[in-house]
């Protein structure tokens, strides 16, 4: 096993440095950028007070309590420090509502949805991408295209399709929400019955839209496949068909076990917007309200909270990838 | 040179895919030409008009007049005023009525009328709620009205005495020739929630989104081939350094980074070539590590170790006996950047984070103001769905084409 520990400290390292310098990046982007935050927000707060020397209280109240007069690296350690205690600030538009608050009760119905939806995009689409690769002839002929189409075709297209097909013309499922308006979260099997309805078609969006990308990949990693040597060599020796497929399918898997990794990024961001579609209560939701809301302090917490999700996410397929590649095992044995 | 694009036009998945592209394109450029209305005009007053053939109302009464004798004049005025739900009320009650279901045909509007005509009589209205018997006595009074003879006078107030008095009367069987009347205007996708002309802001959409699309590609493109070149080619620390770089913003979802730094711009400043380049900015990795892999793989051919020892620079190395290798690598990433640069451009304005809204429209922000306003909802389709067809054919067109491309250039992947 010392091989793997090798392998996972590794990775642990690098989840640390990335996740530093996105923080750091959450940090001084907004920074950077000309013009003073605070002022914005005292104009948006203070709107039709006449009052100048109320306006001049409540911006320095704000410079206060965000700390911009202080030195950048002061400034700096100060949102670590709150940052560490789990500690966003409050929000604006929800006001007096702390943003962790306001996170901690959309990051699950977020996890929840997306990825369970874009693991199974994902198996669908190798699997019909291998299938294209072996099957070819007119099965490759239909699918080449479609996924070609799909795997562009914006999510949130995707979502107001289906919204459009499925619940408004045949009205089979709910439009918006996580659950029925006329619930109150609770353990009974009518609420969880409803938040099954309504995780229906932000669900199948998604996946539908993961499937397109993968099969690509699939398809042209099982085609370099099928005609490597030890696949003709293998045929030499009258090794069953379905052997065959199935080592190289395993091989195929490999890079898009990568492949998921590096992608998941874009695709969580393509789901976030498709959540707001269907007002999903998850993250996107709580995006587009901070943006709308020009809360601050929201928009800079649901950044960070995306970006260790998507980190963590990948640190995860970064473990299971190194159980399950030979290459990393082979140094295991060493 | 030659040999390679006659080659690469005999790719059936990138001839298909350049001629939409192509055909996009060219109404793109073409349709300004022809219309010159600017394409934020509002013209109507009013949210989401339907599509179809406006015709002025006074025009029609100034115009000539003919007497066409149409014997389904009435039928189809039946059928105009019958809407699915009439349909099911009518049926509704001639079923308390005592007239068995089975024999209701609600979609042959001439049976039904005869059955409704025949058996309608308020007084069997029995049972139901006096607003119901009411509904139903309206309706009866508007088909009759429908089915009878007598015209419609047109009146004018007498300045003078401030009197209506008779200027013109319409018999059923008077018609106007289209031709005829001054002002018509066709609006083929309707009109948007602001009562702007759907038609020619999608196509001034397109065209902004595909210049988004294209600054963002170009600045993308520049940045990957550059440093993929660097790291590729000179290796060493340079290579780590930018690699360490490029692995970061791998995992950093760019997504985030757009909505920083597009959220930090503000509102104001945040015009189309802006939005372009920071998409450009955010969307350089992939190309990055492709041209670096490519790179990799030519440093020590021959020709560039001959290079190398004639004493070329590694500027001009890079150039001749480099280059000229990933060009098609790099036409074939720019392709891709372009495509999800509109992607990205869509992405953002559905966000409520896209260009300032008053100079120019983006597919975008035509899909944003659509779902604002809840066209899907609505069933307003004429304001989303020939947006996203727009959205979808021009990655779709792009994309097709970079697999042609893979490939003519990679032969692996040929049939």
């Amino acid at each position: 096993m010392k091989g793997y520990r090798q392998y996972f400290l590794k990775k642990l390292g690098w989840l640390m440095v990335t996740f530093v310098f996105a923080f750091m990046l959450n940090f001084i982007l907004p920074r950077l950028m000309p013009g003073d935050p605070v002022a914005v927000i005292t104009q948006k707060v203070t709107q039709g007070m006449t009052s100048q020397a109320g306006v001049t209280k409540i911006y320095e109240e704000y410079s206060e309590l965000f700390g911009t007069k202080k030195p950048l690296l002061d400034q700096f350690v100060l949102y670590i420090t709150n940052v560490a205690q789990g500690n966003f600030g409050i929000s604006f538009s929800q006001y007096p509502r702390p943003v962790a608050d306001i996170i901690g009760d959309a990051i699950w119905w977020t996890i929840w949805l997306q990825f369970p939806a874009i693991l199974i995009g994902w198996l669908i689409g190798n699997i019909l991408g291998a299938l294209a690769a072996y099957l070819k002839g007119g099965f490759d002929k239909v699918l080449m295209p479609s996924s070609i189409f799909l795997s562009n075709f914006p999510a949130f297209g995707m979502a107001v399709i289906l919204l459009v097909v499925f619940g408004i013309t045949l009205k089979w499922l709910p439009l918006s929400g996580g659950y029925g308006f006329d619930q109150i979260p609770n353990m009974s099997w009518e609420f969880v019955w409803s938040v099954f309805l309504h995780y229906q078609l932000p669900f199948w969006s998604i996946v539908i839209i993961s499937i397109g990308g993968q099969a690509i990949g699939m398809r042209s990693m099982a085609i370099y496949e099928l005609n490597a040597d030890y696949v003709k060599y293998s045929r030499f020796l009258g090794i069953k068909d379905q052997k065959i497929i199935a080592y190289v399918f395993r091989n195929a898997m490999l890079p898009q076990v990568t492949g998921l990794a590096l992608s998941i990024a874009t695709m969580v961001g393509g789901a976030l917007v498709a959540e707001i579609i269907f007002s999903y209560p998850g993250l996107g939701n709580t995006m587009i309200k901070a943006i709308t809301g020009q809360d601050y302090p929201l928009i800079s917490g649901v950044t960070l909270i995306v970006t260790l999700m998507v980190l963590v996410a990948n640190f995860l397929i970064e473990l299971i990838y190194g159980l399950i590649d030979p290459r990393i095992k082979a140094t295991q044995a060493d | 040179m030659n040999n390679t694009i006659k080659q690469v036009f005999r790719s059936p998945k990138f001839l298909v895919g350049f001629i939409i592209f192509s055909m996009i394109l060219l109404t793109a450029v073409i349709y300004p030409v022809i219309v010159r209305d600017p394409p934020l005009a509002i013209l109507g007053q009013g949210t989401f008009f339907e599509p179809g053939v406006y015709v002025s109302t006074f025009d029609t009464f100034q115009a000539k007049r003919y007497k066409l004798d149409l014997e389904d004049a009435a039928t189809k005025r039946i059928a105009a005023r019958l809407g699915p739900q009439e349909r099911q009320d009518l049926k509704a009650w001639l079923v308390t009525a005592g007239v068995p279901e089975a024999s209701i045909d609600t979609s042959d509007t001439t049976a039904l009328m005869d059955l409704w005509v025949n058996t309608y009589d308020p007084a069997k209205s029995e049972g139901m709620t006096s607003a119901k018997r009411n509904y139903y006595e309206r309706l009866d009074l508007s088909l009759k009205g429908i089915l009878g003879t007598e015209g419609v006078i047109i009146a004018t107030t007498n300045a003078e005495t401030g009197l209506l008095e008779e200027s013109d009367s319409f018999a059923r069987d008077d018609f106007v020739n289209l031709n005829q009347i001054p002002v018509v205007r066709v609006l083929p996708l309707g009109t948007d929630n602001f009562g702007r002309d759907m038609l020619t802001e999608l196509i001034a959409a397109t065209r902004t989104s595909l210049l988004i699309g294209f600054v963002a590609g170009i600045v993308a493109t520049s940045i990957g081939l550059i440093l993929g070149l660097m790291a590729g080619y000179i290796g060493g620390i340079v290579d780590d350094f930018i690699m360490f770089v490029t692995n970061l913003f791998t995992v950093i979802p760019s997504f985030v980074l757009l909505i920083l730094i597009s959220f930090s711009i503000g509102q104001e400043s945040r015009g189309a070539f802006t939005i372009a380049v920071v998409i450009g900015l955010t969307s350089w990795v992939w190309t990055t590590r492709a041209v670096r892999a490519q790179v990799f793989s030519l440093r020590n051919r021959d020709h560039v170790n001959l290079s190398k020892l004639s004493g070329h620079s590694i500027f001009r190395i890079m150039l001749k006996d480099i280059l000229p290798y990933i060009a098609s690598y790099v036409v074939m990433a720019l392709i891709l950047q372009i495509s999800s640069g509109i992607l990205a451009e869509a992405a953002l304005s559905i966000l409520g984070l896209g260009p300032k809204t008053t100079e120019v429209p983006t597919l975008g922000l035509m899909m944003n103001w659509a779902m604002i306003y809840s066209a899907h909802v609505t069933g307003k389709w004429w304001a989303y769905i020939p947006v996203l067809v727009d959205i979808a054919l021009v990655s779709f067109s792009m994309n097709l084409m970079n697999t042609g491309l893979d490939q003519v250039f990679n032969p692996a992947l040929r049939e």
